[in-house]
Formats: C-alpha cells, structure tokens, sequence
C-alpha cells in the first residue's frame, strides 16, 4: 500500500480500518506502507501506523515502513514516538526483501506477502 | 553649535583632515598592514565630510534623528569592517578620538581670541565625538559578536561530517562536546546522506565526545532512534571505559543499541550484517 497524499485523521482511520480487513480477507502475511509522499505526520498518525502494526502482528502479519523522510522520522522522535514493533526500510525494494526473510523465517512454505494498492486519492 | 563654528569647521575641512591624517599616520599603533594609507585617508574624508555637513543642521546632541543617520552609517560601515579585519578596539577607537583631536586643536587655534566661545564650542565637540565613538564602539562589538557567530556556526557544519567508509555504511565520527543544536544537525546530515546514499548501515562514532552525561545520552538514543525509523541500522562506536562507566552509573539504558567499542570492529560487525566478507589474497607468484 502506497499513501500519496498527506493524511488527515478521518482519512488515517479509514485507512486503518480498511487495511485490517483486507489483511483479514486476504490472509496476507506482510504490510507493506510506504510514506515516501507524507511529508507531514503529527502524534496521530505516528500512533496509526503503530496500530497498524499491531493490529496486523494479531493478524499474523508483518509490518515495514519504507520511504520515510528525513523530517518525518525527526518529528516521530521529537514526539516520542519511536514506533516500536515496526519494522522500517528505506525503500520498497529493500522492504520487500525485508518482508521476505523475515516471512521465511516464519513460515517453511513462502506465502506470496500481499500488498494492497489502496492509492488513496482525496 | 553657532553658526560661525560651523562655517569655520566647513571652511577648514581640508585642515582638520590634513590634521587628523597626520596624527593617524603618526599613531605607533597604524596598522598599514591591515589598511592601505590612501584607504585610510578615503574613509576618513568620506567621515568627515558627513560630518561637517551634518553639523550644518544645529542639533547634534541627538544623534538618533534622522540627520545623523549617514555619519551614524559611514562610522558603523568602517567599524564592522575594521571588526572582520582584526584590527583591536583600541585602534578603532583611536580613529574617532584622533578626530577629535584634531577638531579641537583647530578650533583652538581659530578661537583664540574668545576663550569663553572657545570652551563651550570644546565641550559641544567633545559631546558629540563622545556619543559618535560610542556609536563606533557598539557597531564594532557587533561586528566581532557577527564574525564568533558565524565562526561557531562553520565549526559545527565542519565539525560532523558523514563519512561513506563503503557502499551502504556510512560513518559519523563526532568531535567535541553533543548539545541539543548540535545533535541536531548531525541528525539532519545523517538522515539526508543515508537517503541520498541509500546506506543500510550508519555508525556513530563518539571517541571524539570528551564526556557523556544523560543528555548527551539522550540525544544519541535520539538519533538511533531516528535511523531505525529511515529504516537504516545505528551501531554507536568508540566508547571508552570511563564513559562506559558513566553510562552505567547514570542508569542510562543502551541495551537496545549496538554498542561496539572501536570503529573497526562496529565495521567488522556491519560487514558480517551486509554478509561481507574481507579476505586476505595470497601473494601471487610471477610466472
């Protein structure tokens, strides 16, 4: 799943919502979020993509966030919040391979991991 | 200032120049190594030909009124000068007293017949050159306080510079003592050349921190903290025992940071992450 624009609350929350479903649905074992677009974030939206991660460990599925900004990971730690729990990298490839190892670890048989391409549009 | 004080100062401009040339050129203190005679003599004529025109306008205890605001600019234009060119404060003082000097001594020389006009023209004079060579000296601290400042600004920009020691890892040997604006802008380096560069691995090398207390601490937590966030891993290297010890004695909790103790072997331990390995090649004989 690739965000694109800046988020707002609602936004962020339907996002949510809708991401855990289709990890539901899906069974998908990894999740991918790049925010290589969000240039800014506030306490919400780090604690968002924090549910998210633990919502889709729950699930059974891994969480990376790629892309971030150099700004944007600054704020989070001004803000105290240093996403534990979530996995980073520092571009979709590397997520990617990231998400891999760490879902052969897991499991013998390799699932394909699922990523959703919700673009979110306003 | 009477009108005939005035016009005496006008007509005998080119006096009081020659005069106060003469006294600067006299000075033991000339710095001809600093300032070419003929600058010199440029900037003392453009002073004193504001000044004289200045004088024109009758008032001259206020020196914030618009009028004065060209010698207040000329005196302030040579003073930050002379602050970057190093010259002392003495000597930029005496550049504005050695004026004085030479008003007086002209007007001693023209008012001689009057003692009475002749004191009160003095003090009128010494008041003003006083208030102008405050003006100088608040202008000069200025330009000095300018030049530590940018000085100290190129000392942190120099001072943590981001190393690429091999494809992906980058190193960041950090000199000198980590305040929060320091810690700032090695955190801005880093976190801008691990994008640029793409590296996977960054090493924070603290040989160079003379002492760790928690808030230095905290702001390498911080920075760690930060780079596991770009999705690049902190290896912080070079701790010395005695900071070890302080780290422990603080209660500061690093157990969530890789901690290596020289910069080599924080490279040793991201090579073996990267699945590097370094060999040695044995020689080959010639054939």
């Amino acid at each position: 799943m690739s965000i694109q624009v800046d988020l707002y609350d609602r936004l962020a929350l339907n996002l949510e919502a809708d991401l855990v479903q289709m990890v539901n649905k899906t069974s998908a074992k990894g999740v991918l979020i790049d925010i290589s677009a969000v240039s800014i974030v506030d306490s919400f939206m780090g604690r968002i993509i924090g549910n998210i991660a633990s919502m889709s460990k729950i699930l059974d599925a891994e969480t990376v966030v790629v892309g971030m900004q150099p700004a944007v990971a600054i704020t989070l730690i001004e803000l105290g919040l240093p996403l534990k729990g979530v996995h980073t990298a520092l571009d979709m490839e590397k997520g990617m391979r990231l998400l891999k190892s760490m879902i052969d670890e897991t499991e013998e048989d390799a699932d394909e991991d699922q990523t959703a391409d919700d673009l979110i549009t306003e | 200032m009477s009108q005939t004080t005035h016009q005496l100062l006008k007509n005998k401009k080119k006096n009081i120049l020659e005069l106060w040339m003469k006294n600067q050129l006299a000075d033991e203190g000339l710095r001809e190594d600093l300032i070419s005679n003929d600058e010199l003599r440029s900037q003392s004529e453009e002073l004193i030909t504001a000044l004289v025109g200045n004088l024109s306008s009758g008032d001259f205890t206020n020196l914030d009124s618009d009028e004065w605001s060209p010698v207040i600019e000329i005196l302030g234009g040579i003073a930050i000068t002379r602050a970057r060119q190093g010259f002392s404060p003495r000597e930029t003082g005496n550049f504005v007293f050695s004026l004085k000097e030479a008003i007086l001594e002209i007007l001693t020389i023209e008012l001689k017949g009057d003692p009475m006009k002749l004191f009160t023209e003095s003090q009128k004079i010494n008041r003003l050159m006083d208030n102008l060579s405050v003006v100088t000296f608040e202008t000069f601290i200025k330009g000095r306080e300018e030049v530590i400042l940018r000085q100290t600004d190129e000392i942190t920009e120099i001072s943590t510079p981001v190393i690429r020691v091999w494809d992906g890892i980058l190193a960041l040997p950090i000199i000198g003592t980590l305040d929060s604006a320091r810690t700032q802008i090695v955190m801005e380096n880093l976190l801008q050349e691990i994008v640029e560069t793409g590296s996977s691995i960054a090493i924070l090398d603290i040989s160079g921190v003379p002492a760790v207390d928690s808030l230095v601490a905290q702001h390498l937590i911080k920075t760690v903290s930060a780079t596991r966030l770009m999705g690049a891993e902190c290896i912080i290297s070079g701790i010395r025992p005695e900071i070890a010890q302080t780290v422990v004695h603080l209660g500061i909790d690093l157990s969530n940071i890789i901690t290596k103790a020289t910069l080599a072997s924080a490279l040793a331990y991201s090579f073996k992450v990267m699945r590097l390995e370094v060999k040695k090649i044995s020689a080959v004989s010639k054939s």
